[in-house]
């Protein structure tokens, strides 16, 4: 059993688990509680169309994937702004864009696909050493950034028009946010790919936030379960020999429906008319 | 003069819809004015141009004497203190009240820095002053409409604020609340005398330390001045195209 812990690969995806993990966990809690869930999935489909277009021009596909998505961060916020409407709503935008940049690069691109599915598909087993550094470096400035911003980030998360008032530089910082968002969700696409990063982004937090009133307490439960989601899903595709994405992401599922049940936040006081 | 707040025929508006249409307007420092008006007229996007949360499209603000633009926004509205009309909290949402009344003071305290002794003993002396002391550890979500506005102007207050922008502050609350937040706005007005706009649709919710008043009807200012002088019959029944007799003074304020 423990003969596992030897292979190169498999050490290399339990430090992306516990890497990943953690960060999407992080930025997870943003991104519930700021109301835009599905910046995991635009975020995702932008890294696709990205990494199509390298393929097509012969450029480094993960490169591209990066560019993509960080360029479908920045623009965001902005068209939200711009157009003094929901941030879902330029997401969506965003989204339709990159879904059809995507279909028309696979259309144009002669021969298999299968290094950009990569990206939507991922693959933990499958990690390389210099995928682990982009994600520890991912990782390190997510976390310098929350530490450092903290009181600034809890205001945002708050009520961004509130934190403006303050004067906060919310319009900067709320970039910022989104910017690393997008940065999480490009470097952990060769873990579990595009498709399932969504539900790993949005599962931890939404389970630290059925279980607790402190912020604080939030980030560090919604840490803990994205790693524990990654872990435990990278063991049972390894035993059971199924994919690893998919275990992720139905255990971190798990994780919510049992953070659900045993949610302080679901009791209900009861009245008890008295009988006299 | 000493003015703190100098609006010069300031234009704002949404698409179609112009909120504020060549609106001036000057706030001497320490006084407390009141911007009377129905739904719709434009109260709020005032309260805004004065924050700079509000898009301007013609016309300027000076504020403290400097005119505001998009360098020095954030430094003057860290002397501003705004309670809006009302904010939706979820009632999950893992953030206390302590915390959103610290909340006001990020912007003094800066990037990078965390809250000192002070400043926890600001929000501490905030917290007494407003009456939410019991309050301070529960989660913002939990509270009544009345015990949040309540955080909102301790947040406001705990900016140490120079203008303190009141957006109807007694708006849903019960005749009580009502009462408590008149009382507790004319305390910090008699104590601290900063500058207060006070926006409100109900005269009778003024509270009887505001002296001067506007009135606002469609983006327009129609009137502004001495309340004795403009709270007249004719003047607030073409303010709300309904007949209203001019208010008188009782002890909490002004009365319709």
């Amino acid at each position: 059993m423990f003969e596992i812990f030897q292979y190169h690969f498999i050490q290399r995806a339990i430090v992306a688990s516990i890497i990943g993990g953690a960060t999407c966990g992080l930025v997870g809690v943003w991104v519930i509680m700021m109301r835009i869930p599905f910046v995991g999935v635009a975020m995702s489909h932008a890294a696709f169309a990205g990494a199509i277009f390298g393929l097509l021009l012969h450029i480094n596909p993960l490169l591209m994937a990066i560019i993509f998505c960080l360029a479908s961060t920045a623009l965001i916020g902005p068209i939200a702004d711009r157009g003094d409407f929901d941030p879902n709503i330029s997401i969506g935008i965003i989204f339709s864009l990159v879904l059809g940049i995507a279909f028309l690069g696979m259309g144009m691109i002669p021969g298999p696909k299968t290094e950009a599915l990569n990206f939507i598909w991922g693959n933990i087993l499958i990690i390389s050493s210099q995928d682990l550094l982009f994600l520890l470096g991912v990782a390190v400035i997510v976390v310098i950034f929350l530490v450092l911003l903290y009181k600034e980030i809890q205001a945002i998360l708050f009520n961004r028009e509130l934190a403006r008032a303050a004067g906060i530089p919310e319009t900067l910082l709320f970039y910022c946010l989104l910017f690393l968002c997008g940065a999480t969700v490009t470097f952990n696409l060769n873990i579990i790919g595009g498709l399932l990063i969504f539900s790993l982004i949005v599962n931890p937090p939404s389970a630290a936030y059925q279980l607790t009133y402190n912020l604080k307490t939030m980030y560090v439960l919604s840490a803990i379960f994205g790693v524990s989601s990654c872990l435990m899903g990278l063991f049972f595709s390894y035993i059971f020999n199924v994919p690893s994405g998919a275990v992720i992401i139905i255990v971190s599922s798990l994780i919510f429906g049992i953070s659900l049940v045993f949610s302080p936040k679901r009791r209900v006081k009861k009245y008890e008319v008295s009988k006299t | 003069m000493i003015w703190d707040i100098e609006i010069e025929k300031a234009t704002i508006s949404y698409r179609e819809h112009i909120a504020l249409k060549n609106v001036s307007l000057n706030v001497k420092k320490g006084s407390f004015i009141a911007v009377v008006g129905p739904n719709g007229a434009g109260k709020t996007t005032l309260l805004t141009l004065i924050n700079g949360l509000g898009r301007l499209r013609s016309g300027a603000v000076r504020i403290f004497n400097k005119r505001i633009n998009k360098n020095n926004i954030n430094r003057i509205r860290k002397e501003i203190g705004y309670v809006p009309q009302h904010i939706i909290v979820d009632p999950r949402m893992p953030i206390s009240v302590y915390d959103v009344v610290m909340l006001g003071r990020y912007g003094k305290i800066g990037l990078f820095r965390r809250p000192d002794k002070r400043d926890r003993k600001f929000v501490d002396k905030v917290c007494e002053r407003v009456g939410i002391n019991q309050l301070r550890e529960k989660p913002i979500g939990h509270l009544s409409g009345g015990e949040q506005q309540k955080v909102s102007l301790a947040r406001a207050l705990a900016q140490e604020p120079r203008i303190l922008l009141l957006d109807e502050p007694t708006a849903n609350l019960d005749p009580r609340a009502q009462n408590d937040m008149v009382n507790l706005i004319e305390q910090i007005y008699t104590k601290e005398k900063i500058t207060i706009v006070f926006v409100t649709h109900l005269l009778s919710h003024l509270p009887h330390v505001c002296s001067d008043a506007i009135l606002l009807k469609e983006g327009k200012i129609i009137a502004s001045g001495m309340i004795s002088e403009i709270f007249t019959e004719k003047r607030l029944s073409e303010l709300y195209d309904y007949k209203i007799m001019p208010p008188h003074m009782n002890r909490v304020g002004y009365d319709v």
